[in-house]
Parts: C-alpha cells; sequence; structure tokens
C-alpha cells in the first residue's frame, strides 16, 4: 500500500470517529434533557415514605413533650411550619418581575413575621420556666 | 449549589426540627431544643438562597426584613394572657403563605420544575390543590378563631339551620374543584377552589364557642401543617414534607389530649354549639335560690395560714384578671409560714394546651410545684384547703355522678375531697358548659365573691 492511500483512509476513519464522536455528544445532551427533570422531580413513593416516617418521628417526639410545655410546643411548631418559606424564595428568587415573584414576596413577609415572632416569643416562654429556688 | 449538597442540607435542617421538638421534653433541655429549630430555618433559607438569582436578593430581604421586624415587635410586646390569640394569628399567617406559595407555583410552574403553564403534572396539581384547600381554611379558621379569643366577636358559639350540610356540600365542592383544576388546569378552577376554602374555613370555626378553642387552636396548628406537606410534596421537597409532617402530627396529639381532657370526640366539638342546651340555662336559673357561704378576704387568709397544705386550682378566669403575680405573691406568704403549696393543672383549663403552666412561670412560680391532673388528683383528700381560682367545670363533680350533664365523663380535680374549698368567682354564673356546680351549696365550700386579682391582694393584705 502507498503512502497516499495510507493517509487517505487514516484520514477517512478520523472523520468517521470525528462524526460518530458528535453523534454521542447529540444522545447525551437529548439523555440530558429528558434525564434532567425526571432526577430533580423524585417520584411520588419516594416522598411519601418520607412523609409517613416523619409523621411516626412526629408521633413519638410528641408525645414525650411534657405537659406543661404545650404552649411552647404550638409555639415553634408554628414556627417550624413558617419553612414553607422555601417554596416563597424559589417564587421570588428568578429575577424576574411576574405576578408569581409578588406573591412570593408576600409569602416571604408573612413567613418571616412567623419565624421571628414564633422563636422569639417560644424563648420568652421557656425562659420563664425556672426550677425552685433553694 | 449542587442538587445533593442541597438535599443534604435540608435533611440536616429537618433534623434540626426534630431536635426542637424532642428538646421540649424537659424545661432543662428546652432552650436549647429551641436553638435547633432556629439553626435548623437558618440552614434552610441559607441553602434556598444559594441557588437563586443575585438580582432578586433586595427584594427578599426587604421582605424578611418587613416581616422580621413585625414578628419580633409582636412576639416582644405581647402579655402571656394573650397568647392563645398570638398563636391563632400567626397559624393563618402560615395558612396563607401556603395559598400564595400554590399560587405562584400555578403560575410559573418551570421555577419549580413541575411542568409548564398549562401541563402541569397531575401529581403537583393533585398536592398543590390540597394544599390551598388546607391553606385556605387555615387561614381563614384562625382569623376566627383570633376574632373570638380576642374578644372581637362573641366567643357564644354561632349556630344556624342546616350549617352542617351546608359545610358538608362546601366540602365535596372542594373535591370537585381539585378534579377540574387537575384536568382543566384553568385559572377560574384555581382562585374558585381559593375562595371556597375561605369560605369554609369561617363557616367551620363559627359554630364552635370560646372555651372549646384548645381544641380548635391545636387542630388549625395541625392544619398549618398539612398545608406545609401539601407544598411540600407539590415542590418535591422532602424538607418541606418533613416539617409539615412534625407540625401536623404535634397539632393532632394536642387535639387528641384535648378532647380527652374533655371526654368529648373532635366530631362533636367541630360540629360546636355546645353549651347553648336552653335546658342546662334553665336549670341555672333555678339554682340562684339555693344558699351558699360566702366568705371575705379575711376568712379566707384565716383558714389557709392554718391550713398544712394548699392545692391551688387556676382557670381561665385567672388569666382574664391576669392574677397570676397577686397569686403567687400569695403562695409566697404562705410557704413562709409553713404551708406546703401546690398547683393542679387541668388539661383543658386555659384557652390553649399549656395555658395556665406558661402563666404560673410568668409569674416566677416554680415549675416543680406544678402538677398534673393525674399526678395530683389523689392529693386533695389529704389536703386542708383547696384554692379554686377562676376554675369551674373542671372541678364539677357532676362529670363523675350524673349521667345527664353534658361534662359526664370529662376527668375532673378532686377539690371535693379537700377538707375546705376556696372558690374564687365573680357571680354564681355557670361554667362555659352552662351547668350548674353542685359544689358552691356544700357545707365545706366557701365562695369568695370578686375579681380574681383583688381577691388575691386582699387575701395578702390579710396575711401580713
Amino acid at each position: 500500500m502507498d503512502p497516499a492511500t495510507l493517509t487517505e483512509k487514516a484520514v477517512d476513519l478520523a472523520n468517521q470517529a470525528k462524526a460518530l464522536a458528535n453523534q454521542a455528544a447529540d444522545l447525551a445532551a437529548q439523555a440530558a434533557q429528558f434525564g434532567g427533570p425526571a432526577t430533580q422531580h423524585q417520584p411520588f413513593v419516594a416522598l411519601f415514605t418520607v412523609f409517613v416516617l416523619a409523621c411516626f418521628v412526629g408521633y413519638h417526639v410528641v408525645w414525650r413533650v411534657t405537659p406543661a410545655l404545650h404552649s411552647p410546643l404550638m409555639a415553634v411548631t408554628n414556627a417550624i411550619s413558617s419553612v414553607i418559606i422555601v417554596g416563597a424564595l424559589i417564587a421570588a428568587g428568578t429575577g424576574k418581575f411576574q405576578f408569581s415573584e409578588i406573591m412570593g414576596f408576600i409569602a416571604i413577609a408573612l413567613a418571616s413575621v412567623n419565624i421571628f415572632g414564633g422563636f422569639l416569643v417560644t424563648h420568652r416562654m421557656l425562659s420563664m420556666f425556672k426550677k425552685k429556688q433553694k | 449549589m449542587g442538587h445533593n449538597l442541597a438535599a443534604f442540607l435540608y435533611l440536616i435542617a429537618s433534623v434540626c426540627f426534630i431536635m426542637a421538638l424532642k428538646g421540649l421534653s424537659s424545661p432543662e433541655s428546652s432552650r436549647a431544643g429551641n436553638m435547633f429549630g432556629m439553626a435548623g430555618m437558618i440552614i434552610a433559607v441559607l441553602t434556598t438562597v444559594a441557588s437563586l438569582e443575585i438580582s432578586s436578593f433586595p427584594m427578599i430581604i426587604a421582605a424578611v426584613v418587613v416581616g422580621g421586624g413585625a414578628g419580633t415587635f409582636i412576639a416582644r410586646k405581647i402579655q402571656m394572657t394573650a397568647l392563645p390569640q398570638l398563636v391563632a394569628a400567626f397559624h393563618s399567617l402560615v395558612g396563607l403563605a401556603a395559598v400564595l406559595v400554590a399560587a405562584a407555583a400555578f403560575y410559573a410552574p418551570e421555577d419549580y420544575g413541575i411542568g409548564t403553564v398549562g401541563d402541569i403534572h397531575a401529581g403537583s396539581l393533585i398536592e398543590m390543590g390540597l394544599g390551598i384547600a388546607v391553606g385556605g381554611i387555615t387561614f381563614t379558621g384562625s382569623i376566627i378563631a383570633f376574632a373570638k379569643l380576642q374578644a372581637l366577636m362573641s366567643g357564644a358559639p354561632l349556630v344556624f339551620p342546616g350549617q352542617h350540610y351546608l359545610n358538608g356540600a362546601l366540602g365535596i365542592l372542594i373535591i370537585l374543584l381539585i378534579v377540574w383544576l387537575i384536568f382543566g388546569q384553568t385559572v377560574v378552577a384555581f382562585w374558585l377552589l381559593v375562595a371556597v376554602s375561605l369560605a369554609l374555613g369561617f363557616l367551620l370555626i363559627l359554630p364552635i364557642g370560646g372555651a372549646d378553642m384548645p381544641v380548635v387552636v391545636s387542630m388549625l396548628n395541625s392544619y398549618s401543617g398539612w398545608a406545609a406537606c401539601g407544598i411540600g410534596f407539590t415542590l418535591s421537597n422532602s424538607l418541606l414534607i418533613v416539617t409539615g409532617a412534625l407540625v401536623g402530627s404535634s397539632g393532632a396529639i394536642l387535639s387528641y389530649i384535648m378532647c380527652k381532657g374533655m371526654n368529648r370526640s373532635i366530631i362533636n366539638v367541630i360540629a360546636g354549639g355546645f353549651g347553648t342546651d336552653t335546658s342546662a340555662a334553665g336549670a341555672a336559673k333555678a339554682a340562684v335560690d339555693r344558699p351558699v357561704k360566702s366568705g371575705s378576704a379575711e376568712d379566707a387568709a384565716f383558714l389557709m395560714k392554718n391550713a398544712s397544705s394548699v392545692i391551688i386550682v387556676p382557670g381561665y378566669g385567672m388569666a382574664v384578671a391576669q392574677a397570676q403575680h397577686a397569686l403567687r405573691e400569695m403562695a409566697d406568704i404562705l410557704k413562709k409560714d409553713g404551708v406546703k403549696i401546690s398547683y393542679a393543672i387541668h388539661p383543658v383549663a386555659g384557652r390553649m394546651p399549656g395555658h395556665m403552666n406558661v402563666l404560673l412561670a410568668e409569674a416566677n412560680v416554680p415549675y416543680d410545684e406544678v402538677f398534673e391532673l393525674e399526678d395530683i388528683n389523689r392529693e386533695f383528700s389529704s389536703s386542708d384547703v383547696a384554692f379554686v381560682i377562676g376554675a369551674n367545670d373542671v372541678t364539677n363533680p357532676a362529670a363523675k355522678t350524673d349521667p345527664k350533664s353534658p361534662i359526664y365523663g370529662m376527668p375532673i380535680l378532686d377539690v371535693e375531697n379537700a377538707k375546705t374549698v376556696l372558690f374564687v368567682k365573680r357571680s354564681m354564673a355557670s361554667g362555659y358548659a352552662g351547668v350548674d356546680n353542685e359544689l358552691f351549696f356544700r357545707d365545706n365550700t366557701m365562695m369568695l365573691f370578686g375579681d380574681a386579682k383583688k381577691m388575691c391582694e386582699n387575701i395578702v393584705k390579710a396575711l401580713a
């Protein structure tokens, strides 16, 4: 075989490899497009598992709360349920200024009232529970 | 921030919240628990903020400052007797926030990765619908509870014919609207669902009377948790789901404890109209003529000074009169004289679970002098004086003896077993349940008529 045909064949091969690589990249991009939201959006069963287990944890933890502290329990659960602020932040944090962002901002303000107010009033209550002085 | 790292930080925040509740198992560990709660919230917020557009930060910070400032101001100023209405008001905010977040997700689903406008995943829509329904009910229900507790409206149950049918119809309508929302995905369905949920919240709490508020407040506490849960499912956020489940089960357990404290089912409380029986009111009127023994502050002071042990039974009347400080002063003098003082708390005393404990703690009563019903009930028979201040129904022996009484079967504090029972009361009016208290007419009972705070102050004067 003469060197000319050899180079020709090598160039052909290189071109084929390049085309293959491009194809692979395209496929990967497509896979990412389909796979992206799927991995982000967890299946319902997984979330439901978390939910059921959390209910059990809540049940057992709350039954151990001493009745004397039921008022602080309410205040603190009220504060932590404002973790819904996470959803409000996502809405408000897109940098656009549309209806959903405005909803987000209002929700952030409302949840903040609860977070600050709830933890503070719990703290006030708990600091009053003292033992007998000897 | 990577998706895994964010999920991991959310997990840490969830654990912090669990630790916050766990800390409340004893007063010593409770303060650390509250710190865990705050830490969890800071982690959750910072983790979320890290993935947002920088350009939106000024507005977000402004919203947090406005809301946080208002919350801080309220929490610092609020009087401990006004705690129940404060908690009710806070619940309403969680409910409203849940509805607003659902609206944001409905109008911009791309931001949450749950589909596109008009093509949101069905699963997310179901959960969004539930979140809206529960959030809306929590919002308006809490407003009514707040108005009743703050005495902006009458605490009396508001009943009208066909009420339960109307509520039932609205409940079915909510389910239909959720179905419409899933298949139609229209703006009309969304806002109709919001409106009907808000209306149902109003109507649900209207018929429930003032003294049933401990159950209502616990129930709304539970709802606010489930609303957060619903939003968590919509957004596929496990932190929201875990926290919502914790809060939801906490409120549910408190409601159960409160119902048990009154020997009533949750259905009975929600159905409302309790204590409006005309027959009971008639009985109360007939009893006015019966003789009672009433005494003065000096008599009470004399009796308690010569006692070796006194059990104090506080009720909502003490909270209304703000008598806790004067009461503690009285107890201090008696303790100096060698009288053994303890406090007996009924589970449903006051207007929210644990209300009395907080008020006594505020007045510097050491928490190891304060006992729950089952821990102290046996001690009444060996005590000389039971000092009942602002409580009535929770001491009524009719709960044990009269099967026809509306409070029959309710666990009561056995003050009748004490050698002498002192009742501090403004008048002979019957309690919330509208039933007469047989104890008022007993030989070993002395009525101390007057404002609870004034009475305690007068007893202090007489003791000195």
